[in-house]
């Protein structure tokens, strides 16, 4: 299997889409001529032509209408934003219109679309462009949240979403378009809603998605060195989220940390926990404990921002204190 | 004159002079009229046909929202019919229309199913959007009527994007897209004319200029009142129009017609218009932001009235004809109400249908 970085990934299920589909076409703040800004969209403009590698102004609310006006009558845009922090200032086209239409419609006008680019924290890039928003975009009925952490989830989902018939947000990270990992060739999909279980073991399930699986996995190979062997249940996609595979875990375990990147307050993490509460009761030997991002804008300086952010070690802490091994 | 639908509004009005319109008919000319160019009496016949049904349909629905059976928002698009009505007289079925939340009257001006439209309004499920849209959302597939949007310019780029769509298909249809004065000033509408202008769109966008965004007066909301000038700040074609003229109207629709789908360029429109009743149901037809003087000075320009009193002057329409137009408007009211009254409300499976398509390509 072919080594690939997750960027790549990315333009490899962008490519194979594009040719698959003459109804697909990609959008964005320097798609086309500039290669993308962070390259994924890197060779498609010689291969497409302008007509669907459309370079757009900036005017993020204006394009992602745009998109949507498109996606209405038949066609189906992938909408890239240079970051999710500045698709705020679209938001209204996603969550008013693009989530709601078919419902306030009857069922009449499907939405086939992404909205797709980087989310949550780089390096040192400060309180504005460094914020990870699936809680928010999950939050909405009729959109479908994906967040792959791998390379071969990333075009994998990206194909699923591509083809699916309703508004799916796409979030990528920064920090994950230069990892590489094993990409099947051609035909590679991921269904959207499905959870992958990345490590194996019994003594406690540490439930995640997006950049933190790398994180996961790391703490879940790091532990087994001290004798400790946890599942890694990476779910992919936040929306839907695949509870059967967390009760699965969690009841083999009975045990349970959530990882995030984002906020504490109404965080993923939040809703997951709520799933094992309920699915889960009379299984849990400890309560669960969540990771996530400080309760604070994200700062600039190097120290703070390190502090700022969930990583392997506040991972590790919480599995050992759910095992009571503190 | 929203819940008196005894007599029809031009019975009581007929003896007074038509205000000049925008081509000085005077009333006193033989015909024809310079305006009547271009159509038939039938065609003006059909034109006076589709506002009345607008205006007695949404009588009607005043009505029916003070007995309860019409809930939420509900704004009427009363004094505006000659914007509907003269639009959609001049654009293919093919063609696509989008418009705001003020939006009973051009679904029905664009062929949606009167007995569908107000079944919506009633919560039903033969309504055109199955009972899940209500007034703000009414939607058609079968007419290309794309809603029905409840966010103050939010629609606007949508419109870019279908005609994005029919670019990209190389197709000749166009894209109206209807909203008020108010939205001139969110940055959506700049967005989308910037985008509509520089990809070269068939895009009509039409400010319906009814001169108040809820309670705020055009002079308290917009820098430059002159709205249309817009439209040169994105290399546009625009121009003004008296959209109580339904004439004015079609010919301005028509050059823009013209231009989208031979030049492939967007235009701006400007219907100066008046809305004769409150913003939504909630509000009161007058009072605290315009006067009652101002709102029936301009009811003067009612543009049924208008019409009508070409049509009579001319010698084309008699009192009995105009009757018993008026009459089968308000037929087709009492039905679309009858319909919606006797329709069963949705089956609570509906609740969940419809958030997410089960399809793929």
């Amino acid at each position: 299997m072919a080594v690939l970085t997750y960027r790549d990934a990315l333009t490899q299920a962008l490519r194979e889409e594009l040719q698959r589909d003459d109804r697909v076409f990609l959008m964005g703040e320097e798609v086309a001529q500039y290669n993308g800004a962070y390259k994924v969209s890197k060779g498609l403009l010689d291969e497409f032509g302008p007509m669907r590698i459309v370079d757009t102004p900036i005017t993020e609310l204006g394009f992602a209408g745009v998109g949507v006006g498109a996606a209405m009558v038949g066609l189906r845009p992938i909408v890239e934003f240079m970051t999710w922090n500045f698709a705020l200032l679209a938001l209204d086209e996603v969550v008013n219109v693009a989530a709601k239409t078919l419902y306030m419609s009857g069922g009449q006008y499907k939405m086939p679309m992404v909205f797709r680019g980087p989310n949550g924290a780089a390096l040192q890039l400060a309180a504005q462009h460094s914020q990870a928003w699936e809680s928010w975009l999950a939050h909405i009925p009729g959109l479908k949240v994906c967040t792959p952490g791998t390379p071969a989830d990333a075009k994998g989902l990206l194909k699923s979403a591509i083809r699916d018939d309703n508004p799916v947000v796409f979030l990528e990270g920064e920090m994950l378009y230069n990892t590489k990992g094993e990409v099947p060739e051609g035909e590679h999909i991921v269904p959207i809603g499905v959870a992958d279980l990345k490590r194996e073991g019994d003594h406690c399930s540490l439930i995640t998605h997006g950049k933190m699986a790398l994180v996961a996995m790391r703490v879940a190979d790091d532990l087994a060195k001290e004798g400790i062997n946890i599942d890694v249940v990476d779910l992919r996609t936040v929306r839907p989220i695949d509870v059967e595979a967390i009760a699965r875990s969690v009841q083999k375990t009975n045990r349970a940390v959530v990882l995030e990147e984002g906020w504490e307050i109404c965080g993923m993490g939040a809703q997951v926990v709520d799933f094992i509460q309920r699915e889960c009761f009379d299984d849990l030997d400890a309560p669960v404990l969540r990771v996530h991002q400080e309760e604070v804008p994200m700062p600039y300086a190097k120290n703070l921002e390190r502090a700022a952010k969930p990583d392997a070690g506040k991972a590790v802490a919480a599995i050992k204190k759910v095992m009571y091994l503190d | 004159m929203t819940t008196e639908t005894k007599k029809p509004p031009v019975t009581e009005t007929k003896k007074e002079k038509p205000k000049a319109s925008t081509n000085g008919a005077d009333g006193a000319q033989p015909t024809p009229l310079k305006e009547f160019e271009g159509t038939t009496p039938e065609v003006r016949r059909e034109l006076l046909r589709s506002m009345l049904i607008q205006r007695r349909f949404e009588e009607r629905c005043a009505e029916a929202y003070a007995l309860g059976k019409i809930g939420g928002f509900c704004h009427l698009y009363i004094g505006q019919e000659a914007i509907s009505t003269g639009v959609m007289s001049m654009i293919r079925e093919d063609d696509y229309v989008i418009t705001a939340y003020r939006d009973h009257g051009t679904a029905l001006a664009r062929g949606v199913g009167p007995r569908a439209v107000m079944a919506e309004l009633f919560g039903r499920e033969a309504g055109c959007s199955h009972g899940k849209g209500g007034s703000m959302h009414l939607f058609d597939a079968e007419t290309n009527f794309l809603g029905g949007h409840g966010i103050v310019g939010g629609h606007v780029p949508i419109a870019a994007g279908v005609g994005f769509a029919i670019k990209y298909r190389r197709g000749n249809q166009v894209c109206v897209c209807f909203f008020g004065e108010a939205a001139v000033n969110i940055g959506a509408f700049h967005e989308a004319l910037n985008l509509a202008s520089l990809w070269d769109l068939p895009v009509i966008f039409i400010i319906e200029n009814n001169r108040y965004g809820m309670g705020t007066a055009i002079s308290r909301s917009t820098a430059n009142e002159d709205v249309v000038i817009r439209a040169k700040g994105y290399r546009m074609d625009g121009e003004s129009v008296d959209g109580q003229d339904v004439f004015a109207v079609r010919e301005a629709i028509n050059r823009a017609v013209e231009r989208a789908r031979k030049e492939k360029r967007p235009t701006l429109l400007e219907m100066r218009t008046y809305r004769f009743m409150g913003h939504s149901m909630s509000d009161a037809v007058s009072g605290t932001y315009r006067t009652k003087d101002e709102l029936e000075e301009n009811m003067k320009r009612d543009p049924i009235i208008v019409l009508h009193n070409k049509m009579y002057e001319s010698g084309e329409l008699t009192e009995g004809e105009m009757r018993k137009i008026d009459d089968e408007a308000k037929a087709i009211a009492q039905d679309a109400w009858d319909f919606a009254d006797a329709s069963p409300e949705p089956p609570l499976e509906q609740l969940y249908t419809d958030v997410y398509s089960d399809t793929s390509s």
